[in-house]
C-alpha cells in the first residue's frame, strides 16, 4: 500500500513540478497573495535599504554634532522627527540606530538559532542520555527570566553592542533548542529518515539534509518573529543603560534620553517609539505570513 | 497527586542550584571588586584584604560556590548584602510585596482583558470588532513596554493628571502599571483564547451541542470555552511568571521600589549576594507558578486527572 502511495504522491509531485515549480516559489506565491505580510516586507526593504544606504542619503555627523542653537525642536520640513536635546536630527539618529537594532534582531537570531537548532537536533536525533542532559540544562538557563540573565551576561562584559548580541543569544539559545527539538522529534521517527540511515548516511548528513529541511516551517516563523523580539529587548536594555552605549544613536537609548523632555517635546519619545512598533510589528506579521504560506492548513 | 507534587519539588532543587551556578558564574565576570565598592577608593590596602577576607573574596571559586550552597542548605543563610552589609533578603522581602501586587494585578488585568475579548473574537470571527481586536492586539505585542508606559505617563498623567507618574503613594499609583504590564500579556491571551476558541468551536461536539438545542451562550461557554482553556491557563501561568520576571523595565520608568528594580541596582553595584538570592526567588516562584498551572489542568481536565491517580 505503502508503496502505491508513495507512487502516486510521486507522479502528484511531478505535475506540480512541472506546474509550479519548487515548494520554495510556491510558499513565495502563497506570500505575496498576503496583503499584511507583502506591505510589512516592502516596510522592512525599505528600513534595511536606508540603514544600509545611510551614509550615502545622510550627513553621518549629523548624529554627533551637537548644535545649541536648533535644540528641541519640533518636527519640520528640515528636521522630519523634531531634533533633540543637543541639536541633532532625530530622523537621521533613527535610521543610524536601525543599523545597530537590525544587526543586533539579525544576527542574534542567527546565532540563537544555530547554535540553540544544533542542540536541539542533535538532542531529538540521539535521543537518551544526551537528550535529557541537553534538556536539563536549558531547564536551568529557562528558570532565569530572559532580560535578567541578558542583563547579568551585560554587566559582565560591559555595556556594548556586541555584548548585547553575546546577552542575547545566551538568553534565546535555550527557547530556540527546544523548539527545535520539538519539530524534528515529529519527523525523525519518519520512513525517509530510516531510509537514509539504510543507506548509510553519516548522521551528521541526515539531520542536515533529511530532518532539518523538513522541521524547516517552525523554524522560519519563530526566527521572524524572534527578530522583533529581540529588537524590543535590546532596546529595552538600552533603555536601562546596560545596552548600546552614548552618543552611538539606538532606539532604546534615544528613547530614554527623552524621558527628561516628555512634557516639553513628547515628538521625542514618540515618533521614535512608532518606527520601533512599526518593525517590530513588520517582523511579527511577516511571520504570520510565512506560517500560513509554508502552511496552508494551519490558516484559522 | 500528593506524590506527584513532592516529586517536581525534589526536581526543583538541582534547577535551582544550577540557577545559582550561572548567575554566580557570571557575576564572577563581572569588572570590579566588591571590596572597593564597599570601601570606596581610598581605602588602605590591609582594611581592603580585611574586607576581602571577611567576604571570603580570596579563596577559589568553586569553594566560594560550595560554601554559599552549603550556608543555604544548612541555616538558610543567603549571605549579606555587599551595598547595605545587612543579609540580603531583610532588603529583598520589603520589595516582593510590590513586585507580586503589580505583577498579580497586571495578570488580572490582562486576563480579564484578553480572556472575554478573545472568546467573543472567536465566536464573531471576522466581524468588525474582531478585525479591530485583531489588529489592536498586534499592535500591543509590537510595543516595547518603555514605550508604552512612557505614552501612559504623557497621557494621564502629564497631560489629564488623573494618575501619578511614579511611586508608591496611594491605590492610584499603581493603575498605569498595571496597565501596562497587562496590555501586552492580555494581548497575548487574547490571541491565544481566540485560536484555541476557534479550533474547539469547530469540533464534532459543538455541532451535537447546538444541533440538540443547547442554548448558543451555554454551548460557547460550557462546551467550546472549556475544552479551548487548556492552552490559555498555560499562557497566563507563564505570562505570569514573566510578568513577576520582566517587570525590570516597568519598575524602573514608574520608580517602583519593586524585586526588579533592585535586581538593576545590584548588577550595576556587582552586589553578588543580592542578585543571585533575587533571581533564586523569582526563579522559585516561577517553577511554583508552573507547578500551579500543572495542578489547574487536572481540575479542568478529567484526562489529566486520571493520569495522576
Amino acid at each position: 500500500m505503502s508503496i502505491q502511495n508513495s507512487k502516486k504522491q510521486k507522479s502528484e509531485a511531478a505535475i506540480v513540478y512541472k506546474k509550479k515549480q519548487s515548494p520554495a516559489r510556491e510558499t513565495w506565491r502563497r506570500l505575496l497573495k498576503n496583503k499584511s505580510s507583502v506591505i510589512s516586507l516592502v516596510f522592512l526593504i525599505i528600513v534595511v535599504l536606508l540603514a544600509i544606504f545611510a551614509d550615502v542619503l545622510f550627513d553621518k555627523s549629523l548624529i554627533t554634532t551637537q548644535r545649541v542653537d536648533i535644540r528641541i525642536q519640533p518636527p519640520s520640513l528640515e528636521h522630519w522627527f523634531g531634533t533633540d536635546v543637543y541639536g541633532r536630527d532625530i530622523f537621521t539618529r533613527m535610521v543610524y540606530g536601525s543599523r545597530v537594532s537590525l544587526t543586533i534582531g539579525i544576527v542574534t537570531m542567527a546565532l540563537g538559532m544555530l547554535i540553540g537548532g544544533l542542540l536541539g537536533a542533535c538532542a531529538a536525533y540521539f535521543g537518551g542520555m544526551l537528550d535529557s542532559f541537553i534538556m536539563r540544562f536549558t531547564d536551568m538557563f529557562m528558570a532565569i527570566p530572559e532580560t535578567l540573565l541578558a542583563l547579568c551576561v551585560v554587566a559582565a562584559m560591559g555595556a556594548s553592542a556586541s555584548s548585547l548580541i553575546f546577552a542575547l543569544t545566551i538568553a534565546i539559545i535555550p527557547g530556540n533548542c527546544r523548539l527545535v527539538r520539538s519539530a524534528v522529534l515529529g519527523v525523525v521517527d519518519t520512513e525517509y529518515v530510516e531510509a537514509a540511515r539504510a543507506c548509510g548516511m553519516s548522521d551528521f548528513r541526515i539531520i542536515m539534509t533529511e530532518i532539518l529541511p523538513n522541521a524547516l516551517s517552525p523554524i522560519i516563523v519563530v526566527s521572524t518573529q524572534g527578530v522583533a523580539n529581540i529588537m524590543l529587548t535590546a532596546s529595552s536594555l538600552s533603555y536601562l543603560g546596560m545596552g548600546v552605549q552614548p552618543p552611538n544613536p539606538e532606539w532604546g537609548a534615544m528613547i530614554a534620553d527623552a524621558r527628561e523632555y516628555l512634557r516639553a517635546a513628547p515628538y521625542m519619545c514618540v515618533l521614535p517609539g512608532i518606527v520601533i512598533v512599526l518593525t517590530a510589528l513588520a517582523f511579527n506579521l511577516l511571520g504570520d505570513g510565512l506560517r500560513d504560506a509554508l502552511d496552508p492548513r494551519l490558516k484559522d | 497527586m500528593v506524590k506527584y507534587v513532592i516529586k517536581r519539588l525534589l526536581l526543583l532543587i538541582p534547577i535551582l542550584i544550577g540557577v545559582a551556578f550561572i548567575i554566580f558564574a557570571i557575576m564572577e565576570m563581572t569588572p570590579g571588586d566588591p571590596a572597593v565598592r564597599i570601601l570606596g577608593h581610598e581605602a588602605s590596602v590591609e582594611a581592603l584584604e580585611e574586607m576581602r577576607e571577611e567576604l571570603g573574596l580570596n579563596k577559589p571559586f568553586l569553594e566560594r560556590f560550595f560554601n554559599y550552597l552549603y550556608n543555604i542548605f544548612t541555616k538558610l543563610d543567603f549571605g549579606k548584602s555587599y551595598r547595605t552589609r545587612k543579609p540580603v533578603f531583610d532588603d529583598i522581602l520589603a520589595r516582593v510585596p510590590v513586585s507580586i501586587k503589580v505583577a498579580f494585578l497586571g495578570m488580572v488585568f490582562a486576563t480579564i482583558m484578553g480572556l472575554p475579548m478573545g472568546v467573543y473574537s472567536a465566536v464573531k470571527q471576522y466581524s468588525p470588532m474582531d478585525n479591530f481586536l485583531r489588529i489592536s492586539s498586534t499592535i500591543l505585542v509590537a510595543m516595547p513596554t518603555f514605550w508604552l508606559a512612557m505614552l501612559l505617563i504623557l497621557v494621564f498623567a502629564l497631560y489629564l493628571g488623573w494618575f501619578p507618574s511614579g511611586g508608591v503613594a496611594s491605590w492610584k499609583s499603581y493603575v498605569l502599571p498595571t496597565i501596562t504590564i497587562g496590555f501586552p500579556y492580555g494581548s497575548k491571551i487574547l490571541r491565544m483564547t481566540r485560536s484555541t476558541m476557534l479550533e474547539s468551536i469547530r469540533q464534532d461536539y459543538v455541532r451535537t451541542a447546538k444541533s440538540k438545542g443547547v442554548p448558543n451562550n451555554k454551548v460557547i461557554y460550557q462546551h467550546a470555552l472549556k475544552n479551548a482553556l487548556l492552552p490559555v491557563v498555560t499562557t497566563i501561568g507563564s505570562s505570569f511568571g514573566q510578568i513577576l520576571g520582566g517587570s525590570v523595565i516597568a519598575e524602573s520608568v514608574f520608580s517602583l521600589p519593586g524585586l526588579g528594580s533592585l535586581i538593576v541596582l545590584s548588577i550595576k553595584a556587582k552586589d553578588t549576594p543580592c542578585v543571585l538570592a533575587s533571581v533564586l526567588l523569582l526563579a522559585f516562584f516561577f517553577a511554583i507558578i508552573m507547578l500551579v498551572v500543572d495542578l489547574v489542568y487536572a481540575f479542568i481536565d478529567p484526562r489529566i486527572k486520571a493520569k495522576y491517580i
